[in-house]
This record gives C-alpha cells, structure tokens and sequence, in this order.
C-alpha cells in the first residue's frame, strides 16, 4: 500500500472515531457509564502507552509513573485555578502566594514539562548504572514526591494535604480523546523514527547497539524524558477528568495498575496498550463492579457467595497471575493492530 | 610504508586474579588485512573488547589513526593485585565509550552473533546508521528529516544488495541461516562506515565451502570500502589465505608474528597448538 493512501486510510478512521464518539455521547450522556469509561480509558491509553514507550520499547524497567503523573497533576491544577477561587480552595494558606493563572492548554505543556524536567535529574545518574537502580530511583522518587507536596511547608502553593479543585475541566469525551490522540500518535511517530529504531536497538542488545555508534546514556535519558512528559500531561488529564485532586491517590499502586495494563497489552505495542486500557477500566469501572456489591437473589433469601467489596481486587489479582504465568506476552505481543490486516509477504526460499 | 592505523601497546586486562591479556603489543596498517589467533581461551575477544572500549584495560595504551583512545594505569585495588608488567609506565587514564570509538571510525562484529533480534534484516543496518544522523528526536518525530532518512534507506539497500541479503529484507533478523546472518554483522558494521573492521570468528559455523566465499567476500568489502581488516579466526585456511600478516597469542600474550608462512613454520606456534583440533 502506498505512505499516503496509508495515511488518508487513518485519517479516515480518526475522523470516524470522533463522529461516532459524538454520537454516543449525544445518544447516552456526558455522564452516562459508557463516556465516562472512555474518558478515563482515554487518559489511560496516553499513560500506559507512555511507560511502554520506556519499559516496552527501550527496555528500561521503571516504576515512577504514579509520580511524573503527580507531578504533572498538581503543575496543573496549580497553574490554573481561576484568581477569583483561590482565596476558598486555598482557605488554610491565605489564598496560597500563586498569584496568576494560565490558560489551560499552557497549564496541560507545563504539566508535561515539568515532569521532563524531573526526569532529566533523576535520570541523570541513574541512567549511567545498570538498568535496574533505574526501578527502583523511580519508585522512591514517587515516593517522596507524594509526601513533599503533602507537606505542610509547601501548602502556599500545593495546598497540602487539602483538595485541590475548581480548576478547569472538560464536560465532553471529545477534548480528552482529542489530547490522547495527539500524544499517542506524537509518541507512535517517534517510535517510528530513527531514534525510536535506536531505542528498539538498546532494548534488544545494549552490547551491539553501542557498538553500533548508539549512545546508551544519551538515548535512554531521551526516553526517560519523554515518557515523563507524557506522563506528566497523563496526569493533568487525569486531574481534569477527576475535578479535585488530592495527592495521596497517586500511590504506588497505581503505577502497578498502569504496568499491569502494559503487560497485559503487550510490552512493546502501543496498540496492545490502548486495547488493555479501555478493558482494564471498563472492567474496574463498570463491568466488574458487581463483584464489590453484596446480591440477594429470589427476593433477598440468598446470599450469593464471595461478592463483597474488596472481592474485585481480587479476581484482578488472579488475571493478572493467569496473564503472567500463561499469556506473558500480552494480547498484542510486540505486534500492532494494523500489523495483523497487512497480509505477511510470502516467505521466500532463504530457508537452509 | 603505509600508515599506522591501529597501535596497541603493553595492553594488560585483568580480571581479579585472571591476566587474559597479557602485555600484548600490535600494529596494524592502512589496507592490511591482519588476524589474531591463538588457542580457545588465548584472549583474543578481550583484546578487541580493549580497543573496542568494551574493557577498560588494566594497563597499557591503545592508539587510532595516531590518536591516543585508551590508555590506563593499575589503580585502586588493582594497584595491589596487579600481576601484569610494565606497571608504572603509564600514568594516564584515556577512556572512550564503545559508541565513541565506533564514531571515530572502528567498527565490529561479534563471536556470538548479536543482532537486534526483534528486528528485520534491513532495520538492522538501518539501526547502524543512526549514528550518522543530523536529526534531533524533535525534527525525526515530525518526519522534517525525509531526505536524510530516505538516504538512509537506500544506503541500507545498496548494503543489503552486496551481500545479496535484499530480498530477505523484510525478514526477521534471527529467522535467517546462521552464515547469513553472520554476513548481516558484518554489512550492519559497514553501515558505520568504518576504516577499521573487526571481525571476531566470521567464519564460525561454516562449512568450506562458505568459508571460502566469506575470504572472499572479506577482499572484496576491504578494496571497495577501503578498508583495514583485523580478524580473529580458528578456520587456518581462511587465515592462511587471506591475512597479510597473523599475530598469535596463547595465555594473553604474543608468541608470534609474521606472514603466514613465518608463522606456520614457527615452533612456538606448533606447540601451542598440539592438542588443539585444528578445524
Ligand atoms: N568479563 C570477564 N571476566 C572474567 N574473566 C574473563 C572475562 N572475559 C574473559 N575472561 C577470561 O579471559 C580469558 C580469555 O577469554 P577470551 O574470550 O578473550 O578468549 P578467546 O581467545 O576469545 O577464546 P575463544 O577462542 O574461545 O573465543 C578466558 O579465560 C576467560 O575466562
Ligand atoms: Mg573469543
């Protein structure tokens, strides 16, 4: 197929996606389960296929994503809680000391910068030992960021423990999608480069990829960066998406969960990840929620075993052990969604 | 006399209480084809892992082109522990990451073959080019570099053609027979556009009748590209046939050199290698 019927091809398919989300939000409500499922499926997608950029892609095992996403989530909601409500969300701090306000789309790129930033310093002299202090650098970043917002000194301009909230939001699935899109695809464009084969390169041999001229430190802190800037502008969605933002949901946990979406997508298709994602919150959000509620049947005289809160996780924890052990590819493997229309070409005699 | 292209000098490495390179001096000129033998063990992949920049060596200095790009000292523990010679000689520490050395122009190859296994045939060698980039990530994000990478690709191609590996492009690297893929090393190498190429057993693997074309093969990159070739080799009719002159090392250190018939006919070679198959 030809580069630019390839491409009218997916814009077509884009432009499709956005008539039918329109559809379906006119049809069944900004709040109804099905939008609201897509919209944090949405943020998620950005997320998870930002840490397989960096744990699927150039194999560098890291555990920060909760934090960059923290980072970018409070660089946010900061920068943009309108002048007019920062006297009553910040009411312990005196209105806090940020006096100005940014437009939501500058507020979305510092979240992401922000985030960078962070990354290039950790990634400093982590990124020159071997890969594994990498996991564990991120994880105790995440860590400690968690509590130096918290922390009471800092409430002037995070307002501490207490909510942040009145910051702008979005109402439809549209924007969100639209955001998700543009940084997925940014991301898929690198990937496909020169520097994305480098990446692909370092994940698959360090050994030959430095001896092929690829500098290890260089692309890895490259990867590092712009993972967290996407995870940064991941966590300024999410904190529109939730409308108040209080920084001790941003556990360690929900790094694991975003892992898990990538694992079970497949570590190294971004497809793979976008497909796990919309299941994983389908499932925590909608489908599976019946498993937390106690249910009577035949008019309350039985009590059907098991369900009760708590017991989601649980079946969770158990797909995530049958993903492990049985299917450690993932879905998707290192393939894409358009990998499997494109008939393979007929293997030629090179066999021995 | 030609041109110095690669001078190694006293190069000690040392493991812990392991010399596998033992105060080895060599040289290799412009246009040579040169190789390194020596029983299994002798130390011949750590040499090249020293001027690689793969191994720091422990001791000695290592120059390219006239340029000093490894030179090292027993320090620290090792200063102790230290059972080589010529301690005291240096005292400069010189160290360049392998990418840096591929960069001045030292290309290689590896005994156990390590292609980018996820890869296609063609990506691999278009991975080696990358190096030569004038991109930055934001200009080959949004494709502002069409005409660089398209070049690229083309390269990659015209590469491919002269191994005849072109119509197995699309391939999976690892999906090809073994003497192919050993082939795709090499051409990947050349795709860093190197003076100097290192090649760590080509020809393990093959049978005579590959290993007689790989001889050839070798010639015929070395006139194209102007090459100097530096070989390490078990297979003694490749070596024999091909190598302008052969150094051999047994336990780290050099125990001969010359042309291949000065060495064939040396007595300290003979006894280094009774016992050892000779393939
Ligand atoms: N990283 C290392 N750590 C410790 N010892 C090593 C290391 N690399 C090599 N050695 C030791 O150095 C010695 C030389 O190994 P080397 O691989 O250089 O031999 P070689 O001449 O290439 O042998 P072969 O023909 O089998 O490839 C061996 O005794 C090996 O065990
Ligand atoms: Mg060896």
């Amino acid at each position: 197929m030809k580069k630019t019927t390839k491409n009218l091809i997916n814009i077509a398919l884009l432009l499709l996606m956005f008539v039918g989300l329109y559809f379906l939000e006119q049809h069944f409500g900004r709040r109804s389960m099905l939008i609201t499922v897509l919209k944090k499926g949405a943020i998620y997608a950005l997320i998870a296929v930002s840490m397989n950029l960096l744990n699927g892609f150039t194999g560098l095992f890291s555990l920060g994503q909760a934090g960059f996403m923290l980072v970018g989530a409070y660089t946010y909601a900061v920068l943009t809680i309108p002048m007019a409500k920062r006297m009553a969300v910040y009411q312990y701090y005196d209105g806090g000391i940020i006096n100005f306000t940014v437009p939501t789309i500058v507020g979305i790129l510092a979240a992401g910068a922000l985030a960078a930033l962070l990354a290039m310093l950790i990634g400093m002299p982590v990124l020159r030992l071997k890969s594994d202090y990498l996991a564990i650098a991120t994880l105790g970043f995440a860590e400690i960021i968690r509590a130096i917002i918290q922390w009471d000194t800092l409430g002037p301009i995070t307002n501490g423990s207490n909510l942040l909230k009145t910051y702008p939001t979005f109402k439809s699935v549209i924007p969100v999608f639209a955001a998700a899109t543009i940084c997925i695809g940014v991301i898929v464009l690198l990937i496909n480069s020169t520097y994305g084969r480098a990446f692909k390169a370092i994940r698959d041999d360090e050994i030959a990829a430095e001896a092929m001229g690829i500098n290890l430190f260089h692309h890895k802190q490259m990867a590092f960066i712009i993972s967290s800037f996407f995870a940064g502008i991941g966590g300024a969605l999410l904190a529109m998406y939730q409308g108040s933002l209080q920084a001790n949901a941003f556990k360690a946990s929900m790094t694991y969960e975003i892992l898990l979406i990538v694992v079970i997508g497949g570590m190294g298709s971004v497809t793979g990840s976008v497909i796990a994602s919309f299941l994983f919150i389908a499932c925590s959000e909608w489908w599976l929620r019946f498993l937390d509620t106690e249910t009577y049947l035949f008019g309350g005289t039985v009590k059907l075993p098991l369900l009760r809160s708590g017991f989601r996780m649980v079946v969770f924890s158990v797909v995530i052990m049958i993903v492990v052990l049985f299917f450690r590819k993932g879905i998707m493997g290192e393939k894409e969604l358009w990998d499997l229309f494109t008939p393979k070409k007929k293997k030629e005699g090179i066999k021995p | 006399m030609s041109r110095n292209v690669l001078h190694v000098e006293n190069v000690t490495m040392q493991f812990g209480g392991v010399v596998a390179v033992n105060n080895l001096s060599m040289d290799i000129n412009e246009g040579e084809i040169v190789a390194l033998i020596g029983p299994n063990g002798a130390g011949k992949t750590t040499a090249f892992n020293c001027v690689t920049g793969v191994y720091e060596p422990t001791n000695g200095r290592i120059d390219y082109m006239g340029k000093t790009i490894v030179e090292n000292y027993p320090s620290g523990k090792m200063k102790r522990s230290y059972a080589g010679e010529n301690a005291g000689l240096y005292t400069k520490r010189v160290v360049n990451t392998p990418d840096k050395i591929t960069a001045l122009g030292i290309a290689r190859t590896f005994q156990n073959i390590r292609l980018f296994k996820s890869q296609t045939v063609f990506n691999n060698v278009l991975i080696a080019m990358h190096m030569r980039r004038t991109s930055n990530v934001f200009s080959a994000t949004f494709r502002l570099n069409m005409k660089e990478e398209n070049q690229m690709r083309q390269e990659a191609m015209e590469l491919l053609k002269i191994v005849g590996l072109e119509g197995v492009a699309d391939e999976l690297a690892t999906s090809l027979p073994y003497g192919q893929q050993r082939r795709l090393e090499i051409v990947r190498a050349l795709a860093t556009h190197p003076k100097l190429l290192l090649l760590d057993e080509p020809a393990a693997g093959m049978n005579p009748q590959e290993t007689e074309e790989l001889g050839a093969f070798i010639k015929e990159i070395k006139d194209r590209f102007n090459l100097t070739v530096f070989m390490i080799e078990h297979h003694m009719n490749l070596v024999m046939g091909i190598s302008d002159r052969i150094y051999v090392i047994d336990f780290g250190k050099q125990i001969a050199e010359g042309t291949p018939e000065e060495v064939r006919d040396n007595p300290a070679v003979i006894a280094a290698y009774l016992g050892v198959d000779e393939e």
